[in-house]
């Protein structure tokens, strides 16, 4: 049985903000099944009692000392931004005139 | 050739000290290197000939001082370094200049390094051969042919060209070792927190770790001392001193390692190996007994699910981390024509922006992370994680490190592994445990198969990074480095 069909795929490209194309669809269904069937083999370990691990440095709750210091000015954040309109990021209407 | 661009970086250091060579000569002799032989190899997403020249000119006029004074660098792709284009070969980056350097950099500046310019790499460091670049892959300099590794294949590649003495790679899953190992070359994945990640571009937070690459074992440990050490901007970075990597690189090329134990993992025997990958590591274990290693078979009996744990933790990280990638704050936007809405913009833009194996893994990052998945897929990959951090733990206290062939094949011909990814990610299967762990593990030439070069790896514990160089540089000492083919010819 497949571990994921093309219909869940689009749904994860949808959610994932990727206007994924009719051939990407066909193509990705088929390659992301054969990936999931061989990861699931993680599901072969008993590990219930097994506490997870997120990361390997057991560090909590860094702060870093609270004293100002200098940071990217305006203009430098945003530098690099496709559209900017009065020190600010431009983007595309979210809202429609009539909400 | 010049014979400038042949020497190692201790050389280089200690030559234009010295004043027998300056900066500027050295880096234009690998200028014109590049120039020379970067259409071949296609190494190099960016070549900072400029930015090169002034650095190595403030060197030779004393304004910039340090242990490696007028060393020409190479810096992956995926590392911000400011003014000078950072795509992370992905087509959603193209023309970035970064407004801030990472934590690496500036110390590189600090150690007088001279940045030649920025290397290829599979697309965000997801891939092993460069083919996932967005700008074409990289060549092999063994045979032009063939993979490089990646996802760090440019730089591996620009040190066996000749380009470079130093590079700079970042390792999720092997992506520093396995080029070192197909190109000839020494890769060194630090301890996880060990390097700043403040700078690089991130595709798996809790895995990414930026490490040196070079071409002898000396080399990368002077690399690693400069740009190892706590950075209070990475919250996960350890406050802790560097281990004494190049004390611990120039004790190992002694050629001694009498009481060291070499811990082989059992699960590794043969799986998937080529032979002429197990015949040279096992020449190389022999080498390594002779100078007074004892090896001792160790069972970690997890390690043959770190392969599948980590194909779901780190697409599982990479699709959270390249949400930020909507063209709204730097890089590609797409379709906002005025007939689309933002959603709709964000949608077109990463669907034009990201290639295809980047848009796999998000899609099976979401999938693992999505309610009724998550416990069966991205919960339990990370018990899988605990289960091979205690296997390391249980392994060191019977041996000082554990070592393994770095990658089970040569470098590959081109396209033999793009048409099934998970064939592909076998490629990582023993670097990646090291990577789940957080723990050390260096890369190191040890022979040849079939003329292609063969690498040895060497897992150490946790802030023992200067262990893995010892017996990195101990095997260097016995079998040599390996010396590519000049690319000369074939002009």
């Amino acid at each position: 049985m497949a571990a994921i069909s093309r219909e869940e795929v689009a749904h994860l490209a949808r959610l994932s903000r990727l206007a994924v194309t009719e051939e990407e669809l066909d193509r990705f269904a088929g390659q992301l099944d054969v990936i999931l069937q061989s990861v699931a083999r993680v599901g072969e370990v008993a590990a219930d009692d097994i506490p997870p691990t997120s990361h390997s440095v057991p560090l909590t709750n860094v702060y870093r000392d609270d004293v100002p210091a200098p940071s990217l000015t305006q203009d430098e954040a945003l530098s690099g931004a496709p559209d900017a309109f009065e020190g600010r990021f431009r983007v595309p209407q979210i809202l429609a005139e009539e909400d | 050739m010049s014979d400038l661009t042949t020497m190692s970086a201790a050389q280089l250091a200690k030559a234009i000290a010295g004043k027998e060579a300056s900066a500027v000569e050295v880096a234009t002799a690998h200028l014109d290197r590049i120039d020379a032989v970067d259409a071949r190899v296609h190494a190099f997403l960016h070549v900072d000939r400029e930015g090169a020249l002034a650095a190595a000119a403030d060197v030779d006029a004393g304004k910039v001082t340090g242990p490696l004074a007028g060393v020409p660098i190479a810096v992956k792709d995926v590392i911000a370094t400011k003014g000078v284009p950072t795509t992370a070969a992905s087509k959603i980056l193209e023309g970035w200049r970064p407004p801030y350097d990472a934590t690496l950099v500036e110390r590189l500046r600090a150690a007088g390094t001279v940045m030649l310019g920025k290397t290829n790499m599979d697309e965000f460091a997801m891939g092993s051969s460069t083919e996932y670049s967005a700008y074409g892959p990289t060549n092999n300099p063994w045979d032009l042919g063939r993979i490089p590794g990646g996802s760090g294949g440019g730089s591996a590649a620009a040190l066996a060209a000749y380009e470079a003495p130093l590079a700079i790679g970042t390792d999720t899953g092997g992506s520093i070792r396995q080029p070192g190992a197909v190109t000839g070359t020494v890769g060194a994945k630090p301890t996880y927190g060990g390097t700043s990640r403040y700078g690089l571009i991130a595709f798996s937070s809790s895995l990414d770790t930026p490490g040196p690459c070079a071409r002898n074992v000396e080399d990368a440990a002077l690399l690693h001392a400069v740009i190892a050490g706590h950075d209070p901007r990475d919250s996960t970075s350890i406050p802790q001193p560097v281990p004494d990597v190049v004390g611990a690189a120039r004790l190992g090329a002694t050629g001694d390692l009498s009481g060291v134990k070499l811990g082989v993992v059992k699960e590794f025997a043969g799986d998937g190996s080529e032979p002429g990958v197990l015949s040279a590591f096992h020449e190389s274990l022999e080498a390594l007994v002779k100078l007074g290693a004892e090896i001792v078979e160790v069972s970690c009996p997890h390690f043959q699910y770190a392969l599948p744990a980590y194909y779901l933790i780190a697409p599982s990280e990479a699709s959270s981390n390249l949400a930020r990638f909507d063209g709204v704050r730097y890089g590609l936007r797409t379709g906002d024509d005025g007939r689309h809405s933002l959603e709709e913009v964000m949608s077109l833009t990463r669907e034009a922006g990201f290639g295809p194996e980047v848009k796999r893994r998000i899609i099976i990052g979401a999938y693992a992370l999505s309610s009724g998945y998550y416990d069966a897929y991205y919960g339990q990959a990370q018990k899988i994680r605990t289960l091979i951090t205690r296997d390391f733990e249980s392994a060191w206290q019977k041996v000082d490190v554990l070592v393994s062939p770095t990658t089970p094949f040569v470098a590959f011909p081109f396209g033999s592994r793009t048409s099934d990814p998970y064939q592909m990610y076998l490629a990582d299967l023993f670097t990646i445990p090291t990577n789940l762990y957080g723990g050390p593990a260096i890369s190191v030439p040890c022979g040849l198969s079939e003329g292609l070069p063969v690498g040895f790896q060497v897992m150490a514990p946790t802030m023992a990074d200067d262990r893995m160089y010892r017996v990195a540089a101990a095997l260097e000492s016995a079998v040599g480095t390996l010396t590519p083919p000049t690319l000369e010819a074939s002009a």
